[in-house]
């Protein structure tokens, strides 16, 4: 190709003939550029008129809408929240579709959204929902309790025509729920094969939301670009990777609403994130990093919110295989971390340092333990115990992504090094691509590792029995806990619907565990949005996504 | 000339297949299985096999190779395995934001870089021709993040000029049509948006272009500066044509091969994705697609976005090749 190209210039030049006349080649040429640095130009008067243009549009009547801008670091997967795990899809469908119960908007309390009311029989295997009377979907048709069974049907039977994987649904429920009958247009029956304690706090999540049958049915697969649900904003338009519209519900059952319009928009970077906010293209941005917000605070056109905790960053150990199969090796480590260090250091003290393997937002939160206190000789003193006065070496692996409980896991870990050199144990720190991290942490091959979890349902069992039971082991649990008297606890708590007495089995459970240090819990991590002052009512839920019911922007 | 297309189309074969080799031996040697990194720390060992079973994924892999060419002769890009949607559908609104990109790009890396060029072998040795070549040396080397954060803060934080990310005006967004929004903002008759898709397309233009441009205005001249101490030159100078003349008539078409070629060659790797430009600016560019795809081992969407853009970049250089001959009709192709 490039000899070809050669011996075409050099028969070019060769050949060079004397005609001077001006070829039309060259004269096209010189007119191609002239008219491109005409465009140029006129780009650059255009620029002039197009702001003139959008400040007039600000005046007119069409920006009088009331539109929210919310800037977030990714796109959503799909907009069937029954299909997806990821916070970022279900951000959205939080708005368009609803549950029959939902969260309080600052905690994980759950009260009524389609539901009006529910009863639960003595058994406890029976809930029994009394459904609003006054709601439509998105397309007019009714919802009634036909539309929840119809849902339900659909997460359940292999065999319904929508039926598709829904990760939620299984972890959430497994084969728990044997049927789901309308007793009458307004009432639903759920009737359970077993006790299960968080069957509310479950009903309540995103992914359970009522979606409308006949939507369902005109789109099958592709209802995950087309929803469509009772919520306060109906879908109008998904640009991939770009940005999402909803519009106002008119006919919202829950009343007027402060917003016209919601876009969500995507910038991946966060610092282009920060920019948009500050040049007026953002109302509001999520995932502020922690060295922006002080920053931010101190700007009296800016307002920080934080997002209360839901989440546990942790340093866990592999407590199948040697040396951390040793729990006195364990302690020692847990003497020497500082956890309000790391939080200065890393999370430029957007945290809290964490005692239990769940944060104080979760029912069941043990307060009377005492966390491990930085000290050295002790921890010296218990790797003597621990037969391993001569220090020991081990792997330590670092996970590679960012996750706003664990923002950097390198120098975290590097942070824990030193540390951990002052007591002899030596880390070698291995921080392998995400997916191969996932992978090897699944198989065992660490020593220590850096990992995290953020909440889904508020319930302690998604926290505990997630991280931690034996039943977990090598899959969310990668310590390889299997201690059988926290499996008894775990599993007791899972059945026992009084909730007093189920907290109780918790708190006992979280001693157990203070005491074996299957892993040291370092933080839970407050993450930041930002917005203008103009947007009023934003009230950050723990859970991650919020229902804008109460936002307005503007005087 | 149209047997010599035919045959640089023809060829294109042997090169897409070994291209598909290549990446679909890369994508499936990379450690780390789709399912679980899409499930992530929620995975269970169920769940993981489940999602593999349903990828096809425990398949021998010349099996899934046979399968995804198959797929492909027949028309079918395959089906993302994150989205669940197929890559034939979702893979233009990418594709035209990077052409839109990239044809802005070098419409700026064109205009400034080849004037420039001209100017500095023109007036060579002056102040201009410094001040431009000090300006190329810094615009080849500078960090593209770099700059585009740089930008965002002059024009639109500090100065309010232009917009700092997207493609439109979140508030007011421009009807997808084609996708080109340049071209559906004229559809729809709003001048005003088309005004506001310029002013988007601004910023990261610039900072995509500023390495092209740079490039394209060291190569203007240095080959500008070869053909203008050619005797015809002189010759024509002697016979009283004025300098705008000799320069921007009689030399630059000599000039232009070598110019046109790094052209080519640019303009493929603009639309290779220009991921760093791409995800400061928020733009939903082809780049992001195949980069997002990386990170979540969505296969299907890795293979045949590469195979796309490759495709593109093979047709951009044969269409530079024949461009030549169109320039100067001297040359022949056999």
């Amino acid at each position: 190709m490039s000899k070809k190209r050669l011996e075409v210039s050099k028969r070019f030049k060769a050949s060079f003939a004397k005609h001077s006349k001006t070829s039309a080649i060259v004269l096209l040429l010189v007119v191609l550029v002239l008219s491109l640095s005409a465009c140029g130009g006129a780009g650059t008067n255009g620029d002039k008129s197009a702001s003139e243009g959008q400040d007039q549009g600000q005046d007119q009547g069409k920006t009088k809408e009331k539109v929210l801008v919310f800037a977030r670091g990714g796109d959503s997967v799909s907009l069937d929240p029954a299909t997806v795990t990821d916070g970022e899809s279900l951000r959205v469908t939080k708005n368009i579709m609803e549950p029959l119960l939902q969260y309080k908007p600052d905690s994980f309390e759950v009260e009524p959204a389609l539901a009006t009311d529910w009863k639960v029989s003595d058994d406890g295997l029976t809930y029994t929902f009394t459904l609003r009377k006054d709601v439509k979907f998105h397309d007019g048709t009714d919802f009634n309790a036909d539309a929840v069974v119809y849902n339900f049907k659909r997460w359940v039977d292999p065999n319904d025509p929508h039926y598709a994987e829904f990760e939620y649904y299984q972890s959430q429920f497994g084969d728990i729920i044997e049927d789901v009958v309308a007793v009458d247009p307004y009432t639903v029956e759920f009737h359970l094969k077993d006790r299960q304690a968080p069957f509310l706090q479950n009903i309540a999540m995103d992914p359970f939301a009522i979606a409308s049958p006949e939507a369902l049915k005109k789109y099958g697969a592709d209802f995950g670009r087309h929803p469509v649900g009772t919520g306060p904003y109906v879908f109008e338009e998904w640009k991939p990777k770009a940005s999402i519209t909803l519009v106002k519900n008119k006919d919202y059952w829950g009343g007027e609403l402060g917003l016209d319009r919601v876009v969500f928009t995507v910038i991946e970077d966060n610092s282009a994130r920060l920019n948009a906010l500050k040049s007026g293209e953002a109302d509001i941005i999520d995932g502020v990093l922690p060295n922006d917000v002080a920053s931010l605070k101190k700007d009296d056109r800016f307002q920080v919110l934080d997002r209360p905790p839901n989440n546990v960053g942790y340093l866990g150990f592999n407590t199948q295989k040697s040396p951390f199969d040793n729990v006195k090796l364990r302690q020692a480590v847990a003497h020497v971390i500082n956890k309000q260090g790391l939080i200065d250091a890393f999370y430029s003290g957007q945290g809290e340092p964490a005692k239990n393997p769940m944060p104080s937002t979760i029912a069941g939160y043990n307060d009377a333990i005492v966390d491990y206190e930085y000290n050295l000789e002790k921890a010296k003193q218990l790797m003597k115990e621990a037969g391993y006065a001569d220090g020991v070496e081990v792997n330590f692996y670092a996970m590679p992504v960012y996750r706003p409980y664990m923002p950097n896991g390198p120098k975290v870990a590097e942070a824990i090094q030193d540390e951990l050199n002052k007591i002899g144990i030596r880390t070698k720190i291995v921080s392998p691509e995400w997916a191969v991290y996932l992978d090897e942490t699944k198989q065992g091959k660490q020593d220590m590792y850096l990992l995290g979890w953020t909440g889904d349902n508020g319930d302690p069992d998604n926290y505990l029995y997630v991280l931690l039971d034996k039943d977990n082991a090598g899959g969310s649990n990668r310590s390889f806990y299997t201690n059988e008297e926290v499996h008894t606890l775990l599993v007791q708590a899972q059945q026992e619907v009084d909730p007093a007495k189920r907290m109780e089995l918790y708190k006992r459970a979280q001693e157990i565990i203070h005491e074996d240090v299957p892993m040291i819990p370092l933080v839970h991590s407050i993450s930041s949005l930002a917005a203008t002052k103009d947007v009023k009512g934003f009230v950050p839920h723990p859970g991650g996504s919020d229902k804008l019911t109460n936002v307005t922007i503007g005087q | 000339m149209f047997q010599y297309t035919l045959r640089r189309l023809f060829m294109l074969i042997p090169v897409l297949f070994g291209m598909s080799v290549i990446v679909f031996a890369i994508v499936h040697l990379i450690p780390g299985n789709p399912a679980e990194t899409m499930l992530g720390e929620r995975a269970t060992p169920e769940a993981i096999e489940r999602l593999t079973q349903e990828y096809g994924l425990n398949e021998p892999l010349p099996t899934q190779y046979v399968l995804y060419v198959k797929n492909i002769l027949s028309g079918d890009l395959g089906t993302s395995l994150r989205s669940k949607r197929p890559i034939s559908e979702e893979i233009w609104p990418y594709l035209a934001a990077t052409i839109e990109l990239a044809f802005a790009s070098m419409l700026f890396a064109v205009v400034i870089g080849v004037n420039a060029g001209i100017i500095s072998a023109w007036r060579r040795q002056s102040w201009f021709d410094y001040v431009s070549m000090l300006i190329a040396l810094i615009g080849v080397s500078i960090p593209v993040f770099w700059l585009g954060l740089m930008e965002q803060w002059i024009f639109a934080n500090e100065l309010h000029w232009l917009p700092s990310t997207g493609r439109d005006n979140a508030r007011d967004p421009v009807q997808a049509i084609t996708h080109l929004y340049l071209i559906d903002s004229l559809i729809a008759g709003r001048w005003d948006q088309f005004l506001d898709v310029v002013r988007h397309l601004i910023l990261p233009s610039i900072a995509l272009g500023t390495i092209p441009m740079a490039i394209i205005a060291r190569i203007t001249r240095s080959s500008m500066l070869e053909v203008m101490n050619a005797d015809y030159v002189r010759t024509a100078r002697a016979k009283g044509v004025k300098g705008f003349s000799t320069v921007y008539v009689h030399a630059l078409k000599n000039a232009l091969i070598p110019i046109l070629t790094v052209v080519g060659v640019q303009v493929g790797f603009l639309l290779g994705g220009a991921v760093l430009t791409e995800t400061i600016f928020g733009w939903p560019g082809i780049g992001r697609y195949i980069y997002e795809a990386i990170s979540f081992r969505d296969y299907p969407v890795i293979q045949s976005g590469i195979l796309v853009v490759a495709t593109l970049f093979v047709l951009i250089n044969l269409l530079v090749d024949l461009l030549y001959a169109w320039i100067d009709p001297r040359i022949h192709y056999s």
